[in-house]
């Protein structure tokens, strides 16, 4: 063990990586680091993070796509960054480094997206910029690409990400269909579903203004973390 | 080794020379496509104050349409044309910079004018850039007009960061339609602009009203105050083209 521990801060992450023997590709324990974060261990609903653009952004569903795409973008380039790096980050600014790492590729993002989709941009405004302060990124920073590979480390940026991701995609396909009466506006599966069930019945349906509101989005949540925790049998401690 | 204070500060260096160097490189290889999606974005919504153009994906096609359909022209305060500025360089209208004008005082503002011409029939629409504070940034808007400078053709709003889903439904076209044909002259000839009235779902609107946004009212008082503080800067202009025509 003692010679091991020797080893890593010896030599590179990346030489250790073509070392290792036997650890397949897709392990059970590279399963587990993509899987847990996707229900059991949920940034959104377990964790409890990244609340603030949960609710922010998903008032419509393609934002929140973009938002979602962007978010798992930094996560997993992030992890990869700081894994390759934590042997050489000094310890005492080692926050400041991940704070560097993430405002970096959040500005990628942000300045790809007004390049290319500037309506995008318009919508999302301020909310990309705010993935830096997005607490999901900066956590798994911290407590996982510090301490571990960089093939682990983008495993568990994309274990991360897709948990935020579904979570936030669900609350904002639900409060698309509530509060405008569509579903996919702007993509090509756009669909007016109040507009046409209003249509069979021959009268107008009443959207709901509270869904377009934050707490339409808390509300939301709130029954996802339900339907999940009394699956799963999470009791808080 | 580190830890010590001369690998902390070496370290930080490199850091922000490396990553600093990336965004510059990035920044500088990604302006002229910046520039020219906000010029598309500028001219999209100029069109889009006149005619529906949501339809239209192709890019140049809105240029080339832009080019063939609107003439621009930028007066002052008292409705003359201005076509340089101090140092005797030439005024392009797309390029006055609205936001940049908003903080100067009324009487020194450039104003633009775009002159829609679609049927080939004389002036089909005057489209008046307008700026002003929405609830928690600026807003802006392309108002056109009808060949009476009177009746609104259509309008088109834009935000910085109005609340989504809230105060930025100014953007929506349902919200938009709202103040096609509304009139912000009364009949004796006094401008009242147009109003947006409190609440969502009000009946009786007077011609100079039109219906609200609800849980939106900070957003449509910015919409008042800067449709009545612009319209009342582009008087003078309207006034002298009122009786060119007549």
């Amino acid at each position: 063990m003692s010679t091991e521990l020797a080893e890593v801060s010896e030599e590179s992450a990346v030489a250790l990586k073509t070392k290792e023997p036997a650890e397949p590709l897709f392990s059970k324990r590279r399963k587990r680091i993509v899987s847990d974060p996707l229900n059991e261990d949920n940034p959104i609903t377990v964790q409890v993070l990244g609340i603030c653009s949960a609710l922010a952004v998903t008032v419509q569903f393609k934002p929140t796509m973009i938002m979602s795409i962007a978010v798992i973008f930094v996560i997993v380039f992030a992890n990869l960054i700081t894994s390759l790096m934590r042997n050489m980050i000094p310890n005492r600014i080692r926050i400041i480094v991940q704070l560097a790492i993430i405002a970096t590729l959040v500005t990628l993002v942000s300045e790809v997206l007004k390049a290319y989709s500037y309506d995008m941009y318009k919508v999302l405004g301020a909310y990309v910029g705010l993935i830096i302060t997005n607490c999901i990124v900066m956590g798994r920073l911290e407590a996982f690409a510090m301490a571990n590979k960089p093939y682990d480390s983008i495993l568990d940026g994309f274990g991360s990400g897709f948990g935020y991701a579904w979570i936030i995609l669900v609350v904002a396909f639900f409060r698309e269909l509530f509060g405008g009466g569509t579903v996919f506006v702007g993509t090509p599966l756009e669909f007016d579903v109040y507009g046409s069930i209003g249509g069979l019945m021959g009268t107008s349906l009443q959207t709901n203004g509270l869904m377009v509101d934050s707490i339409g989005a808390f509300i939301l949540l709130g029954v996802i973390i339900w339907i999940q925790r009394t699956k799963n049998g999470y009791v808080e401690h | 080794m580190r830890q010590s204070n001369l690998y902390v500060i070496l370290f930080a260096i490199g850091l922000t020379v490396v990553f600093g160097g990336a965004l510059s490189l990035t920044s500088v290889g990604l302006k002229p496509l910046q520039d020219k999606q906000v010029e598309l974005d500028t001219k999209k919504k100029i069109l889009g104050a006149v005619m529906d153009i949501s339809t239209i994906v192709d890019p140049n096609e809105i240029l080339s349409m832009y080019d063939e359909k609107v003439n621009a022209i930028v007066v002052d305060i008292n409705g003359n044309i201005v076509e340089t500025d101090d140092k005797g360089n030439p005024i392009v209208a797309e390029k006055v910079n609205i936001q940049k004008n908003y903080k100067l005082d009324p009487q020194e503002r450039l104003y633009p004018v775009f002159i829609f011409s679609g049927s080939g029939e004389g002036v089909d629409a005057y489209i008046f850039p307008t700026f002003g504070a929405g609830l928690w940034d600026w807003i802006s808007s392309y108002v056109a007009f009808g060949p009476d400078l009177n009746t609104v053709k259509g309008i088109a709003f834009d935000h910085k960061s109005e609340t989504p889903g809230l105060g930025a439904r100014i953007t929506e076209a349902t919200v938009q339609n709202r103040f096609i044909g509304k009139e912000i002259y009364n009949d004796k000839g006094e401008l009242v602009s147009i109003t947006m009235v409190k609440g969502e779902g009000n009946t009786g609107l007077s011609e100079h009203e039109v219906d609200g946004l609800s849980g939106a009212t900070m957003t449509a008082k910015g919409v008042n105050s800067m449709l009545e503080k612009y319209l009342e800067c582009y008087g003078a202009f309207i006034e002298k083209t009122k009786s060119q025509n007549s």
